[in-house]
């Protein structure tokens, strides 16, 4: 039997982060996600697995350390809440330039400006639109319990460094807050030295030795025909990320006529309104997109012929609505319920919502 | 025991600044008047005879263009 | 003698460094940043530590310093190089780490990365080209601009009163507890380069014995923004900047 334990989602990053090898976290603190770094703290694990964990004098620097180690080879991350990932925008342009692999987890808190400390998914647009400068996508999971903020920081990582690109878990304050049962996975070792040489020896900044050329890594490339074709590389990356990586969850879709789509905590609240609704004879589903870049937007697409219509339901001001509506591309309604400013829905809010789409 | 030296101008890289012309000790090192591909004047030994091989042009030079050989006589 | 006999293998004293790379450095005529170049070469080159070493490019002329310092490179955006360094020294605590920075990038955008690193006694070296100006941008006024000096963004000279005082950010830097060697150089002669090369080496060995950050301020030209020959820029800089940047440690423990 796997052990179990009761933790915080926040906990569960950091608890997560050393059992899979991470090498560093780089971090400053902001509500709601402090409990990462301190858990980090507190556990150690630089007297353990070798990890470094260090706190930043800005999410500048936090990002930038990322840089750093990255570009050594090394599985680094950090995490942030919502004005925090703003500052770490730039470093995101730069690291996907580079190439670079890193984990971001952005416990997202309600905005814009300094906002509230409540949950809130505000941030939906920064995460799967860029945030930084320049045509770049970061790969977005959206955990939605306790167990997946800890299988998303070895899922992210993996998918990092297959990419080569930063990857960002988007969650929120109420997720990295709640305690649930959390199952831990087996413990995955750091890499040695030897061992980052024989995968990212590649690229990696791993000491100029005398067999191989040196390496540069920089997103510096100053001849617009070189850009271009730099670009053109990183979107082909950007099409493999859709074809292959696509990750979602269906409940109840099978005899759907009108489908919720939810992701992360929302997602939570209308599993609750599915049922609800249900109960009152209404044939609704519910469409988790687990993973929010890349969107699952064929998923979509597949039920849009056995449905009257969709509603998204956001802990924002309807931002994800825009994809499901370019991905349904008029052929039905696409409709949006949300609250704002920290305030969660309730499923009954929700069924509401959805009578009146259906009226 | 006296020192005698002698320099060698990588032609095509020097970008004729006079900084090592500036830093010789003896007055050893001049720009020529005609210009490399890229259409720099470049620096030589325009009185070899004084050249000690001190090495200070080759020191200052910052696109490391000399080479400098010395001998004892 | 005749030069001829002169010229041979055995009798070579001074060349072109193994660790430089072939490329024609893009830097201007009697520019300050190949001297430099250089210097981090041999010292890399005498201490055999090229597969140890890991630097760290600017935003500014010698954002492609890469192509010339045979060793493996990262490139920072503007001002961060002090916290790529911590990262990388961080998790490769065995490898030799240095930034290099001009003025405007380690003094005015990456303040904050360089006092903290410094702060935090990272074990890297910090090399900062302080030419009082921005020149890669076309030539505007930096925080170690000097009062009344001419630059683009200061057409009439800078002006205490609408920009401050010039930042001595190397003297900032000395009274931190965290760093372990602090000093000004130069390289617009023989002997200071032989003094800034000494420099670099005590600076690289610090970072092996881990006594903290050792930052070297190379006091530098840039003859195209000051608008002035190679050789009448260095004469400038000895007229104006020593004696308002004074070569020289300021901190050696």
């Amino acid at each position: 039997m796997a052990e179990k334990l009761l933790m915080k989602g926040n906990e569960a990053i950091a608890i997560a982060a050393i059992r899979c090898g991470c090498d560093g976290y780089f971090g400053y603190p902001i509500t709601p996600q402090s409990e990462v770094m301190e858990t980090l703290m507190e556990e150690k694990p630089w007297e353990t697995t070798g990890m470094v964990v260090l706190q930043a004098e800005s999410e500048v620097a936090s990002i930038n350390m990322l840089y750093g180690g990255a570009a050594c080879g090394k599985k680094v991350m950090t995490s942030s809440s919502s004005p925090g990932i703003s500052l770490m925008c730039e470093g995101f342009s730069y690291m996907a330039g580079a190439e670079l692999p890193c984990l971001v987890a952005n416990v997202v808190r309600g905005g814009p400006g300094l906002g509230s400390i409540q949950a809130s998914q505000a941030d939906y647009f920064q995460a799967v639109k860029g945030g930084g400068h320049g045509d770049y996508q970061l790969i977005v999971l959206a955990p939605n319990s306790v167990q997946e903020m800890y299988d998303f920081v070895d899922l992210g990582f993996e998918l990092a460094f297959k990419y080569r690109n930063p990857a960002l878990i988007l969650t929120d304050g109420v997720i990295g807050q709640m305690m649930e049962k959390v199952e831990l996975r087996p413990e995955k070792p750091r890499w040695t030295d030897e061992e980052i040489i024989k995968l990212h020896g590649s690229w990696a900044t791993t000491g100029k030795t005398k067999d191989r050329p040196q390496h540069a890594v920089t997103s510096l490339a100053l001849e617009s025909a070189v850009l271009e074709k730099f670009n053109l590389k990183l979107i082909e990356k950007y099409k493999q990320l859709n074809e292959l990586e696509v990750r979602f969850e269906k409940i109840n879709c099978d005899d759907a006529d009108y489908l919720i789509i939810a992701y992360g905590s929302a997602s939570r609240v209308c599993e609750k309104a599915v049922e609800l609704a249900r109960n009152e004879g209404i044939k609704v589903g519910l469409l988790r997109p687990i993973t929010l870049y890349p969107f699952p937007t064929k998923a979509i697409q597949d039920m849009v012929k056995q449905l009257k219509a969709i509603i998204t339901v956001e802990m924002s001001a309807g931002q994800m609505v825009q994809d499901v509506r370019l991905a349904v591309n008029g052929a039905i309604p696409v409709e949006y319920f949300g609250r704002l400013g920290g305030i969660i829905p309730t499923p009954e809010e929700v069924v509401v919502a959805l009578k009146n789409i259906i009226k | 025991m006296a020192m005698k030296g002698a320099i060698v101008v990588d032609r095509e890289r020097c970008k004729g600044c006079g900084v090592c012309m500036v830093n010789c000790p003896v007055q050893v090192i001049g720009l020529t008047k005609e210009v490399n591909a890229k259409g720099y004047p470049i620096c030589y030994m325009a009185n070899p005879e004084e050249c000690t091989g001190c090495t200070n042009c080759a020191t200052v030079c910052p696109d490391s263009v000399i080479t400098v050989y010395r001998v004892k006589v | 003698m005749d030069v001829k006999d002169i010229i041979k293998p055995e009798n070579k004293v001074y060349g072109k460094c193994p660790v430089m790379t072939e490329k024609v450095l893009h830097y201007c005529p009697g520019c300050s940043h190949g001297t430099i170049h250089k210097l981090l070469a041999e010292v890399i080159d005498e201490m055999n530590i090229q597969d140890k070493t890991i630097a760290v490019s600017p935003v500014g002329c010698s954002v492609f310093a890469y192509n010339y310092i045979d060793i493996d490179w990262q490139q920072a955006a503007h001002g961060r190089a002090c916290a790529l360094a911590t990262g990388v020294k961080r998790l490769c605590p065995d490898k030799y780490v240095f930034t290099y920075q001009g003025d405007g990038d380690l003094a005015a955008i990456g303040t904050a990365e360089t006092i903290h690193a410094c702060n935090r006694g990272e074990n890297i070296v910090v090399i900062l080209v302080n030419n009082a100006i921005y020149g890669m941008t076309g030539g505007q006024m930096s925080p170690l601009t000097l009062e009344g000096q001419v630059t683009s963004t200061t057409p009439y000279g800078r002006k205490i009163e609408l920009n401050g005082y010039p930042l001595k950010i190397t003297n900032l830097a000395a009274q931190l507890d965290g760093t372990c060697y602090v000093t000004r150089q130069s390289v617009q002669n023989a002997a200071a380069v032989r003094r800034t090369k000494k420099a670099i080496r005590k600076a690289f060995e610090n970072s092996a014995q881990k006594k903290g950050t050792s930052l070297i301020e190379v006091v530098s030209s840039c003859n195209s923004g000051w608008k002035l020959s190679p050789i009448g820029a260095n004469k400038w800089m000895e007229d104006n900047l020593f004696p308002f940047y004074p070569l020289g440690d300021l901190k050696d423990k």
